[in-house]
């Protein structure tokens, strides 16, 4: 068995987590899974950022994803309690039922 | 070694992918996007970033999950009703669709990526705590300072969105 792994195959995980953190994000009606599948995309960019950083021998890439990580948690924080507002007031987390901006 | 162990986790990374998005009740998403970013974590440090592979661990699956769940809990979200219509059709052509753009993504990577050499354990030693606080309090700080102003910002917003009125 060889003993490096070639860089692309990072890249390559990194664009397939990313797919299916699209995929979740249009397929699923929940707003909590929604929510979960942005995270995943932001975990995927990470990990392009930290494969770059490595192939460049430069820590710059993981300073960036650290404020991605940063963004995140205050995006959850904001986002969660959007969630908490939404479902105080329409007893509902299925994004069908809050359209009302729709038309 | 080093590819053994980039299979293993990268494929427990894809299956926790993948049950994210079929998985109908809340929970059991968070918890794949957990093993999602534990293994992550694990390439993380097999490509030298010590530090962002513990933040990775503390910071997203600690801190963001934690709050993830316990919004799950409070809001006793349960598994998504079959209310909407989907044609199984879309449904298939859909997954088809994504297998191919990954494919081509795939292939798009494997072509045009320039040969570097291979990701070695332990061939990039400069992600330490040492060296990303370093540059983070150097050449970068100018955007930490606006990162905690941003955070002060969620913090107001999070707590003016809580509030009993709205």
């Amino acid at each position: 068995m060889q003993n490096a792994v070639p860089m692309s195959w990072y890249l390559i995980l990194s664009a397939i987590l990313f797919g299916l953190g699209v995929a979740g994000f249009i397929y699923r009606r929940n707003i909590i899974t929604v929510f979960m599948s942005i995270e995943l995309m932001l975990n995927a960019v990470n990990l392009t950022f930290i494969a770059f950083s490595y192939t460049l021998r430069q820590v710059d890439g993981h300073i960036f994803s650290f404020f991605v990580m940063v963004v995140a948690a205050a995006e959850a924080a904001v986002g969660l309690a959007i969630i908490l507002t939404v479902f105080k007031n329409r007893e509902t987390l299925m994004i069908d039922d809050v359209s009302s901006m729709k038309y | 070694m080093t590819t053994l162990i980039f299979l293993i986790f990268a494929g427990i990374a894809v299956f926790c992918g993948i049950n994210l998005v079929v998985q109908t009740h809340p929970i059991a998403s968070a918890l794949s996007l957990i093993g999602v970013m534990g293994s992550l974590a694990i390439l993380y440090l097999q490509l030298g970033g010590e530090f962002i592979a513990a933040a990775q661990v503390i910071v997203y699956a600690g801190a963001i999950m934690v709050l993830f769940v316990f919004v799950i809990m409070l809001l006793n979200a349960g598994a998504e009703g079959t209310s909407r219509q989907v044609s199984s059709f879309a449904r298939y052509v859909g997954i088809v669709l994504l297998a191919a753009f990954l494919g081509l993504i795939s292939f798009v990577i494997q072509a045009m990526l320039p040969k570097t050499e291979g990701v070695v354990f332990g061939a990039f030693q400069g992600g330490t705590a040492l060296d990303v606080g370093r540059k983070l309090f150097t050449v970068y700080l100018l955007p930490f300072e606006v990162t905690s102003v941003l955070i002060l910002i969620a913090i107001v917003g999070a707590m003016v969105l809580a509030r009993k009125e709205i």
